[in-house]
């Protein structure tokens, strides 16, 4: 799907070296020796930059962009970008050919370096990503857009090398969709909000007049669907995130939730509570046909699509307590997977399709973790008073979701906040938002 | 050996063992109290509908079961109901903060409808009857531990009209 609003042309070739590379990043483990690579500030003539800090206001975009880069490839627990002190070489000269021994002296193994100018009022950026021990180029790209776009460019860069030195897609040119929280925690006023994956651009998309949770996206990432309690009316909703039109989904007489798209993106599956029982269902979006999915009198919810859109995994306490259990998209040969110690929750389906991610609660503790889809080779990544609700990045490498405090005797020190952690249980983050922050939701790349 | 002697010490420290036994059971019976198996049975936060017709009823964590004391509390508020046949009522149910935000409202539409149920037995019409779920979004209580998680843990009648 061409997103309009980002005019984005890739316009060079990209070359495939992959096979004479020497640098290897391994992502199957937690990585105690980061990769050490130096990101150069992006060259551009001084008439460009003059041009640039009047239309944007930013002194010196070259370096900007490189600096989201370098914050990227850090946070990913993979690389380990060098001082930009300790160059040797000026970034235009580094662009055109970089005197490998220079590098290879302040030990980056690898090199980014690139230009930024002004062609027509578009902003044209190229990168090179350089293999500093073999001496060579491995990548080369550009790309044009609107000014106001710069910061996509280093997200995208930050992909293209990434995916370059890993083997694996990136997952830097994304959002999180989440949800905003202020005030006591007994009024808590919440407000859907959307965010570069880096905290970025943050927008707020409801005012906080009425309660909305778990917003997710749809695969084209133009459309979220969560929960809001308009009119005191708790529906599932469905929202625009261009235009800001907003709408129910489906006429219910009662209580819809913990809704999803189907990977198609044609479909919208939630809970509807009747009597006392939630049970799942979907609505097709186009044709406005609503299927029931389960039929038990125990709580079903918390459903997600495995990718391919032929299982679904739920969330029931039909055995007396909340465990998983995976499905085929019809409702049939309903299965449960999860047999370990505790109560299990929010199954979510990896993008890869082999593995579910979920909450669980042992002991008095919240834990996340990943199991196959047949509920075998549970590994929990980590434990907290209070978290729930992971979401995985594009490439199903990362997990975001979000975690409260404990309250004091008198009931202080509340605070929700997202933290991400890599599937491999190392490399624990905090996502840092404007405000309180829960329910967090990963786009899709957005370009590619 | 001087009998009395030990007699004198055992009974010091029986005496000393009832002492510190005292002192321990002082602070768990304010607890106790007011939480029975896991229940909340105090009157900290209940409001009251009408003279002697408490507004709430608690439930056991990851139950929807009422307790013979929330049966009470609801035939009051049926026979109340019954009088004042104009009014309509809201049953808000919810959860505490101990468990997934989805189950947590699933299963606090399920604790109001335990309400609803019961209300209807003793001669309420369903129309009068609205439910509404906020799962563990509308605490009383924002405090971290049992007790707080206890009140938190209700369902309660408001008054629609």
């Amino acid at each position: 799907m061409i997103n309009k609003r980002l005019l984005l042309i890739i316009l060079l070739i990209f070359f495939p070296f992959k096979s004479f590379a020497l640098i290897e990043v391994d992502i199957t483990r937690g990585n105690l020796n980061p990769l050490p690579l130096a990101v150069s500030s992006l060259a551009s003539s001084e008439s460009d930059k003059e041009k640039l800090k009047k239309d944007l206001n930013i002194n010196d975009l070259g370096l900007e962009i490189s600096k989201i880069v370098e914050n990227n490839l850090k946070k990913s627990g993979l690389f380990n970008p060098l001082d930009k002190e300790a160059f040797l070489q000026k970034p235009d000269i580094a662009h055109l050919k970089p005197r490998f021994e220079d590098w290879a002296l302040i030990k980056a193994q690898a090199l980014i370096t690139g230009k930024v100018n002004l062609e027509d009022d578009k902003l044209r950026v190229e990168f090179r990503l350089w293999d500093v021990l073999a001496g060579k180029e491995i990548l080369a790209l550009a790309f044009t857009t609107v000014p106001k776009n710069w910061r996509r460019v280093g997200h995208i860069i930050s992909d293209k090398v990434y995916e370059r030195l890993t083997g694996e897609k990136g997952y830097f040119d994304t959002r999180i969709i989440y949800v905003a929280e202020e005030g006591p925690k007994t009024q808590r006023v919440k407000k859907l909000a959307i965010m570069d994956q880096d905290g970025f651009n943050t927008k707020y998309l409801t005012l906080g007049n009425e309660l909305v949770l778990t917003p997710r996206f749809n695969p084209t990432n133009q459309m979220v669907t969560y929960l809001s309690y308009f009119k005191n009316l708790p529906r599932v909703y469905l929202l625009d995130i261009e235009t800001g039109m907003q709408e129910v989904v489906g006429d219910f007489a009662g209580m819809t939730f913990a809704p999803r798209f189907s990977p198609d993106g044609k479909k919208i599956i939630m809970s509807f509570a009747k009597d006392g029982n939630s049970d799942i269902y979907t609505m097709n979006l186009e044709s406005r046909i609503v299927e029931k999915i389960t039929n038990h009198p125990s709580i079903d919810t918390s459903p997600s699509y495995s990718p391919d859109g032929k299982y679904i995994a739920f969330n029931s306490d039909r055995s007396g307590y909340q465990q998983i259990y995976i499905m085929k998209s019809n409702g049939k040969n309903v299965k449960r997977i999860s047999f370990g110690n505790g109560l299990y929750g929010t199954p979510v389906w990896s993008p890869r399709g082999d593995l579910i991610a979920f909450t669980k609660l042992h002991k008095g503790k919240f834990y996340i973790g990943v199991m196959r889809t047949d509920g075998k080779g549970e590994r929990l990544l980590t434990e907290n008073f209070y978290q729930e609700a992971p979401s995985w990045s594009p490439n199903g490498r990362v997990l975001i979701f979000y975690r409260e405090t404990k309250t004091d005797s008198k009931g202080e020190g509340f605070s929700a906040k997202l933290w991400s952690i890599d599937l491999t249980g190392y490399n624990e983050r905090l996502v840092e938002t404007e405000t309180d922050a829960s329910d967090p939701s990963w786009s899709s790349l957005l370009s590619n | 050996m001087n009998l009395g002697k030990i007699y004198k010490n055992i009974f010091l420290v029986i005496f000393l063992g009832f002492v510190l036994s005292a002192c321990a059971t002082q602070t768990t019976q304010k607890i106790d109290s007011q939480i029975q198996g896991d229940v909340y049975t105090g009157t900290d936060t209940v409001e009251y509908l009408a003279d002697g017709v408490p507004d709430r009823v608690f439930f056991a964590t990851n139950e929807s079961v009422l307790t013979t004391a929330s049966r009470e509390t609801l035939r009051k508020q049926a026979s109340w109901l019954r009088k004042n046949s104009e009014i309509t009522v809201v049953l808000e149910g919810h959860a505490d903060e101990r468990g997934t935000r989805e189950y947590n409202l699933a299963l606090g539409e399920r604790r109001a409808n335990a309400a609803k149920d019961y209300l209807m037995t003793y001669g309420i019409s369903s129309s009068r009857i609205s439910i509404i779920s906020y799962g563990k979004e509308r605490p009383v209580d924002s405090g971290s531990n049992p007790l707080a998680w206890s009140k938190n843990r209700r369902s309660v009648t408001v008054k629609a009209n």
